[in-house]
């Protein structure tokens, strides 16, 4: 009885490992045949290649591990700015298809039509070729209020210059942890009372007072440094001071929000689409406002039903963020699994690490998503 | 006339593929891939996407180029035909994977020999086919006249994966330079993107860049600067392990440049079984055993001359000619002031 049970497991396990051991047999071989060393050494050595665009500071006199870093924090840049503006538009143009305004409702039905419809790369090709070429170069310019230059170079935005950034950031921290206790004292309050605290406001407030007073009496200053035009050659121009956003990373995220909208926005009309009619009219009819029906009734059944597909969605997102390398972003896929395999030649250990990291990246995501699709659940009491 | 030539050629590649088949020497045994090679019919040739000059298929599928004829040297060499080629194009990235893992045998792509390359991946550089150097093409327009005029926070565009990339530092730090390395996967796109106005400036090898500047949307708004940054020896690429097919390919490009230098081209080689010099009777075969030495039947090189050509006639034929780089510059002979100087074949 239990051995019937246990040997096709067994079966199958030996015939994985099996497998496994094949190929990792197979590879250690044909790499001594072809005097091909294997080995993760190489990471510490000098890069030597510098890199576009770096949320760290990078130089080819860093390691290759710190190449390999600044690969791995563009993908999650691009993947967050993505996720984020996916979403707005998502939930905006789901909430406009399910709309009674005919026009707005068609809108966005060929919005996500249309978008969902082309491939990826070709968007991303469009958006970088097509639609950078017709910015301009950043000598004929016109400043967006005085400040802001969007240049076929990349779009370039004042900076702030912090005098004391810690304590700034310590009063937001400030600000945030007393919120989650209002929060907290609230909820006891309305479920002891039946009394509701406009949380809302207060934390806004907070969110808003306690900056203001470190910039008062905390010694918090902020300057405000505008990109001004430097001349390179005599037809030649860019902009120095501020923050350079390059314009692979404008396209990319562009793409990949605009794209991975048109299936979040399917997800929210499904989603709200779900909640059955009845919920609403009984919710109204217990004496609820339009808004208290949506956020108390209507949100917390949809949400379930948004959740994991949006997941997917995410992961996507994020994959998909590796089309970067047609474009010159520098990310993960570009900078580690591309420059530094080329000047390495190690190819077995770059991409099994870059395998590992997307998986990681993506099991996070998952994880996280996870929890929150079990928080918002229905809690049995 | 050619028609004839074509009736020989076959008749001599049957002949020679009978020959190598029923007398295998003790080379060809050793030989994995040399037996493979012939066993297929065809020489695996890993090439560019698409480099004038170097390789570049035209509407038909044909590919031309000098990287081209190296392949079809060898193909010629060893199965008799320099049409027995498959080309397979392959970008910068690609390149050195597809090679060690066995998909193709040459590796003739415009690849610069360097010493981590050579000993470092599993890969053997057996000579150099042109003699490069990394140069920069700015915009006419911009008045630079000398990469002495660049200036902080200067973009440029280049190939990703390439020595390019890190001779493009070496340069900038040296100057104390800072600049923008804004670095794509396919030549297209960094032509594409320098055109636009992304980058200021465009940096790869000289040779690239002459080739490159045709498909610009405007050729004559661009210049390529004087200086030359770097030194880029350009040639093909076997996998390490496999010597005798190593000197095979070594010795079908020595042979066409051997040959230019003893005048020896594709329409006078027969003729030159009898001439007086023995160097160039040995180069036709028509004196010594040199092609048992490598596996090979004794003709291999008169075929390599007759159907490909020597060095000259190829490089006339697919850079002066297409007017890419007219001048020789480096890769003259070495007997008429370049460097081009190859071991004798005796």
């Amino acid at each position: 009885m239990n051995i019937k049970k246990i040997l096709p497991q067994l079966l199958t396990l030996l015939v994985v490992i099996l497998i496994f051991g094949f190929f990792s047999y197979n590879a250690q071989v044909n790499m001594e045949n072809r005097g091909i060393t294997f080995g993760y050494g190489f990471l510490s050595q000098e890069s030597s290649f510098d890199v576009q665009f770096s949320l760290i500071e990078f130089d080819g006199s860093h390691s290759y591990f710190r190449a390999y870093l600044v690969g791995l924090l563009n993908t999650i840049l691009v993947s967050v700015i993505g996720i984020i503006f996916a979403t707005i538009i998502g939930v905006v143009v789901g909430i406009a298809r399910l709309s009674n305004n005919y026009l707005i409702e068609r809108t966005a039905a060929v919005y996500v039509e249309f978008f969902r419809n082309i491939p990826l790369l070709l968007q991303i090709f469009f958006w970088y070729f097509a639609a950078l070429r017709a910015l301009p170069l950043p000598q004929d310019t016109e400043p967006m209020f005085g400040v802001f230059f969007l240049t076929i170079k990349g779009f370039f935005v004042p900076a702030f210059v912090w005098n004391n950034l810690d304590i700034f950031i310590y009063s937001i921290i400030a600000a945030i942890i007393s919120i989650i206790f209002i929060r907290i004292y609230a909820r006891k309050k309305q479920e002891n009372e039946g009394i509701q605290t406009p949380v809302l406001s207060i934390s806004i407030g907070l969110l808003l007072i306690l900056p203001i007073l470190s910039f008062l009496f905390g010694g918090v200053d902020a300057s405000v440094e505008v990109p001004v035009i430097k001349q390179l050659s005599q037809s030649g121009f860019t902009y120095e001071g501020g923050i350079k956003l390059p314009p692979e990373l404008i396209s990319l995220a562009l793409a990949l929000s605009l794209y991975t909208a048109t299936f979040i926005a399917e997800c929210v009309r499904a989603g709200v689409q779900g909640v059955s009619k009845g919920q609403k009219e009984a919710a109204a009819s217990i004496g609820l406002t339009p808004n208290q029906v949506l956020k108390l009734v209507v949100m917390p059944q949809a949400l379930r039903i948004i959740i994991p597909p949006t997941t997917n969605q995410y992961l996507n997102l994020t994959k998909n963020s590796s089309l970067a390398a047609a474009i010159a972003y520098p990310d993960l896929v570009l900078v580690f699994a591309g420059t530094a395999l080329m000047q390495t030649g190690r190819a077995i250990e770059i991409v099994s690490i870059t395998m590992l990291t997307y998986l990681s990246l993506s099991i996070s995501i998952s994880i996280f998503m996870n929890w929150y699709n079990k928080k918002i659940a229905i809690k049995e009491k | 006339m050619f028609k004839y030539l074509k009736q020989l050629t076959s008749l001599v590649a049957m002949v020679a593929v009978l020959f190598t088949f029923t007398t295998e020497t003790m080379a060809a045994k050793k030989s994995k891939t040399l037996k493979n090679t012939q066993k297929k019919g065809f020489v695996r040739c890993g090439v560019s996407q698409g480099l004038p000059g170097f390789s570049n298929a035209d509407a038909a599928g044909n590919w031309t180029g000098v990287d081209v004829d190296v392949c079809r040297a060898v193909a010629a060499a060893v199965l008799g035909d320099a049409n027995k080629v498959k080309f397979t194009p392959l970008s910068a990235k690609e390149r050195f994977t597809a090679l060690t893992s066995n998909e193709i045998d040459i590796l003739s792509r415009n690849t610069t020999w360097t010493l981590s390359r050579d000993a470092d991946i599993g890969l053997t550089f057996v000579g150099v086919n042109f003699y490069d150097g990394q140069g920069f093409m700015v915009r006419k327009n911009s008045g630079y006249s000398s990469v002495n005029d660049f200036k902080n926070g200067i973009s440029a565009c280049t190939n990703l994966g390439t020595t390019t990339e890190l001779n493009m530092r070496d340069f900038f730090n040296s100057k104390g330079i800072s600049y923008e390395p804004v670095t794509f996967e396919k030549a297209d796109e960094v032509v594409a993107a320098y055109d636009a106005g992304r980058c200021d400036t465009y940096t790869t090898d000289k040779s690239g860049l002459a080739a490159q500047r045709i498909k610009l949307s405007s050729p004559d708004d661009h210049i390529v600067l004087p200086e030359t940054i770097s030194k880029e020896p350009l040639g093909p690429v076997v996998r390490q392990g496999d010597s005798v097919w190593e000197d095979i390919v070594r010795w079908s490009l020595n042979t066409m440049i051997e040959a230019e230098e003893y005048g020896v081209t594709s329409a006078n080689a027969d003729s030159m079984k009898t001439s007086d010099n023995p160097a160039v009777k040995r180069l036709v075969g028509a004196e010594g055993e040199l092609g048992a030495a490598l596996g090979l039947d004794n003709d291999w090189s008169l075929r390599i001359i007759k159907q490909v050509g020597n060095y000259g006639e190829s490089y006339k034929r697919n850079i002066a000619d297409t007017g890419i780089l007219p001048d020789r510059g480096p890769n003259e002979l070495w007997t008429k002031g370049g460097i081009l100087y190859v071991p004798p074949a005796r």
